[in-house]
């Protein structure tokens, strides 16, 4: 997605006398400070994790594709689960919407560049180091993690080799996205250009904003929580251990703490997104602005109070299954108030329907498929039926796959001719689309009846009479895996060989980043420009 | 939104391209590679030793550039401002962190000890797993894990401690005052005094671990021992680590740097020292006296 190195030289302002252009080749990327390449960067890993979790969930619904064991052995599946949610979390989604951020929050708000360069760098670089140690469990003593994302104890100390690796690979990834988080707050709260004041800010710069914040709250309770594990089994201590005085239910509490706040970071800088594309696609002002703002605080403090609900089946008080109950469907009311802006923003507009708009409108209505789905694991009682079934894997990969993973995509293909000053493929990208949309719901959609019917998650093998929809389930999942493929043939079709597009891109798009050139110069606003 | 380009405003400072947060991430992951290894049962002290050379050799030029752009006047206030919201930002995340420690001690304390006596839901399970267990703090469990122990008074140590973190609070202020009014030699002796009261804590809390294992309370004495050392600990680190902060600090005021407007590094470490010595305070009533 890079764009050539004399191109950029070439449109670095006359006046931007100590800054230099980048370094000639592979240096480039190594010893960047500039948010454009470091977002890149981002981009290019977080699409390379996709891949390879994506593939982990291709041997997942292979072996799941008929009853009985086929292919692989309980032992590894169970590595395939719990690296796939692994990967896709903080490899995939978290870095790609790291990665938009830097790229487009320095030109949203007017500013130069990130507020703290070389920090940045090192938050991107990280990553790499830290994934290839999670990735490289899968070839050590034991195998990979198998005992499921969310590390629970007793079972995840009984790991291998690659315990320790687990644990360290955690802290490395969390130490990137504190700093990342850092400093996406110092630059929104320092480097906005005169005159445009926070309620003037694009809605993608505020979710990110308060992303960034639940970030920073959460990541070093995850850091405690493996810390503590960590010590569990090497350091004799008993944190988790009910013979010493300790519970392993404390885990979960630590762990949702962290968790329920990780589900918006995964999904509130989608919301910012799907808010930039809609106005310009419906040729209408965001509707609600301040009101989008508002609901993006309230959800962001919910999700601080609701951990539990992970957690109805472990035994806690009654008047905590309530509270944590009515808490999170409280959190329907913020989030209604989203989909209703969306709808209302689209309402009598002049609306086209490009690619972006498309994934956008197919987040509205998949994401809020899986909001209702949400709710009704929110109540209790009902929860005691789904808990640990299909259902809750159909419901969460409705937010997370047509919900953030379309945003990305989205963002990609909106951003894409800013980037690069070059078009993507129109038909092919809408083709993209409606082939990811039909084997996403042919994927996930089955998952709620199987889940309802009581097929358990987790599992390598399950009773026939659920063979019928988790075979249309893989076949699904073959079409949507294929259909990535084809996302990433259209981007680098679009990089090497699409017809040129103009500055403005899009002519129902507002605000700062049209103003720059596309692609745009080396450091975004050297100048700060002067928002009336 | 109508913008227009104002030809007279300042530039912000973008460092130019850099290879230490690369260096820098080499060295932590041998680091932490290193020390897996040792957890393996591997042989990993060299890479360890490596990697943290690496990390310290890497910072120590990272921030040495730092510091000259700083004493060559590169930044402007605008710059300073980055500075000083990533630190606050920082600290924060370092609260946050506590709390999940914190958490722990009063979930235990209050939830989960209690419910191994039985208390809550009122099951009689607990009689006939483990009777005679008093489910009361401070406790190990009902496996009597570790072997019993005794216990750190709090008006010893712990309170000399206490004293020395406190003092250590109004020195650091006393030279902040100094150097905002330009005497270097004040804010030299209230540097060299804080980082003197901070290593005499470090040496009292070692004294203080030697003593609790002595009466065989250890990292392995159950619940109590777990969060009493982990605590304790991971603060012990942070103190260490606001001591060598304040020290380069120090080393610095002697060589001339720093202004009466112009400090931010000494800020940001008293700010790490007061944050250091809350979390302190919040430690002797929590762990030691209640």
């Amino acid at each position: 997605m890079a764009t050539s190195t004399t191109e950029i030289e070439a449109d670095i302002h006359a006046h931007d006398d100590h800054h230099h252009g980048p370094e000639p080749g592979l240096m480039r990327w190594v010893k960047t400070t500039n948010h454009k390449d470091i977002g890149y960067l981002y981009l290019w890993f977080a699409f390379s994790m996709l891949l390879i979790g994506g593939a982990m969930a291709m041997v997942i619904r292979l072996e799941l594709l008929m009853p009985g064991l086929q292919y692989v052995e309980p032992q590894f599946f169970n590595q395939m689960t719990t690296m796939h949610g692994l990967i896709m979390v903080f490899g995939a989604i978290m870095p790609a919407f790291v990665g938009l951020a830097n790229i487009m929050i320095p030109p949203m708000i007017g500013g130069p560049d990130m507020a703290l360069p070389r920090m940045n760098n090192w938050s991107f670089w990280i990553l790499p180091f830290a994934s290839i140690m999670l990735i490289s469990t899968l070839f050590v003593d034991g195998g990979a993690p198998a005992g499921g994302w969310t590390m629970y104890p007793p079972l995840v100390l009984q790991t291998g080799a690659a315990f320790p690796m687990l644990i360290f690979a955690v802290h490395l990834l969390g130490i990137s996205s504190i700093m990342g988080s850092i400093n996406i707050i110092a630059t929104i709260m320092n480097m906005r250009a005169p005159g445009m004041t926070y309620m003037k800010m694009p809605l993608f710069v505020w979710t990110w904003f308060i992303t960034a914040y639940l970030l920073i709250a959460t990541m070093p309770v995850l850091a405690g929580a493996v810390t503590m594990l960590l010590t569990d089994k090497y350091f004799a201590t008993s944190f988790f251990s009910a013979a010493g005085g300790g519970d392993p239910v404390m885990f979960q509490h630590i762990f949702w703490f962290f968790g329920h706040p990780e589900v918006y970071i995964l999904i509130l800088p989608a919301f910012g997104i799907v808010s930039q594309i809609i106005p310009t696609f419906a040729r209408k002002p965001l509707f609600g602005y301040s009101s989008m703002v508002y609901a993006t605080a309230s959800i962001a403090f919910l999700s601080f109070i609701v951990w539990a609900h992970h957690m109805f089946t472990v035994g806690l008080p009654v008047s905590a299954e309530l509270f944590f109950m009515f808490a999170t469907m409280l959190i329907a009311v913020p989030t209604g108030v989203k989909v209703f802006n969306w709808v209302s923003t689209m309402w009598k507009g002049s609306m086209t329907f490009e690619t972006p708009m498309l994934f956008s409108i197919g987040f509205v209505i998949m994401f809020t498929i899986g909001g209702f789905s949400g709710l009704m694991l929110a109540l209790t009682p009902v929860d005691f039926q789904y808990h640990d079934t299909y259902f809750v894997v159909a419901h969460f990969h409705y937010v997370l796959v047509p919900g953030a993973i379309f945003s990305v995509m989205a963002a990609a293909y909106y951003w894409l001719p800013k980037w690069t000053g070059h078009m993507y493929d129109e038909k092919l990208g809408k083709f993209h689309f409606w082939m990811s949309t039909i084997f996403v719901n042919v994927l996930f959609f089955p998952q709620h009846f199987v889940g309802l019917a009581g097929m358990p998650r987790r599992i390598p093998d399950y009773a026939v009479q659920f063979a019928d929809f988790n075979a249309i389930s893989s076949i699904g999942a073959f079409g949507f895996g294929l259909s990535q493929v084809l996302f990433a043939y259209i981007m680098i079709k679009a990089v090497r060989s699409g017809k040129k597009a103009t500055d403005q891109v899009w002519d129902g798009a507002e605000g700062l980043e049209w103003t720059l050139s596309s692609p745009p110069p080396y450091h975004s606003f050297s100048t700060q420009p002067i928002v009336k | 939104m109508t913008t227009s380009t104002s030809t007279d405003n300042q530039h912000y400072f973008v460092p130019d391209t850099t290879i230490w947060p690369f260096l820098a991430s080499i060295g932590l992951t041998s680091l932490v590679w290193g020390f897996i290894q040792i957890l393996n049962g591997n042989s990993g002290k060299f890479m360890m030793i490596a990697g943290a050379m690496v990390l310290f050799f890497t910072f120590f030029r990272w921030f040495g550039e730092v510091i000259h752009e700083s004493e060559s006047s590169t930044y402007s206030g605008w710059e300073d401002k980055s500075f000083r919201l990533g630190m606050s930002w920082f600290i924060f995340s370092e609260v946050m962190f506590f709390a999940a420690f914190f958490g722990v001690l009063f979930y235990a304390r209050v939830l989960s000890v209690p419910w191994l006596g039985g208390a809550g839901e009122e099951f009689d399970t607990h009689k006939w797993l483990w009777d005679t267990y008093q489910a009361t703090w401070p406790t190990n469990g009902p496996g009597n894990v570790g072997g019993d122990f005794g216990l750190v008074a709090w008006s010893g140590l712990p309170l000399v401690n206490t004293l020395l973190l406190l003092s250590s609070g109004v020195t650091v202020t006393w030279a902040h005052h100094a150097l905002k009014h330009n005497n270097r030699q004040h804010l030299i002796w209230g540097l060299a005094a804080t980082v003197a009261l901070g290593t005499i804590f470090l040496i009292c809390q070692g004294v203080e671990y030697a003593h609790a294992y002595d009466i065989n309370l250890t990292l392995g004495s159950g619940i109590y021992g777990s969060t009493f050392f982990m605590l304790t600990g991971f603060h012990g680190m942070h103190v260490l680590l606001g001591t060598i902060m304040l020290f380069v600090v120090l080393l610095r005021s002697m060589r001339g740097h720093f202004t009466a407007k112009n400090h931010f590094a000494f800020e940001a470490a008293a700010w790490y020292w007061h944050f250091v010595d809350v979390v302190w305070l919040g430690l002797f009533i929590f762990v030691y006296i209640v």
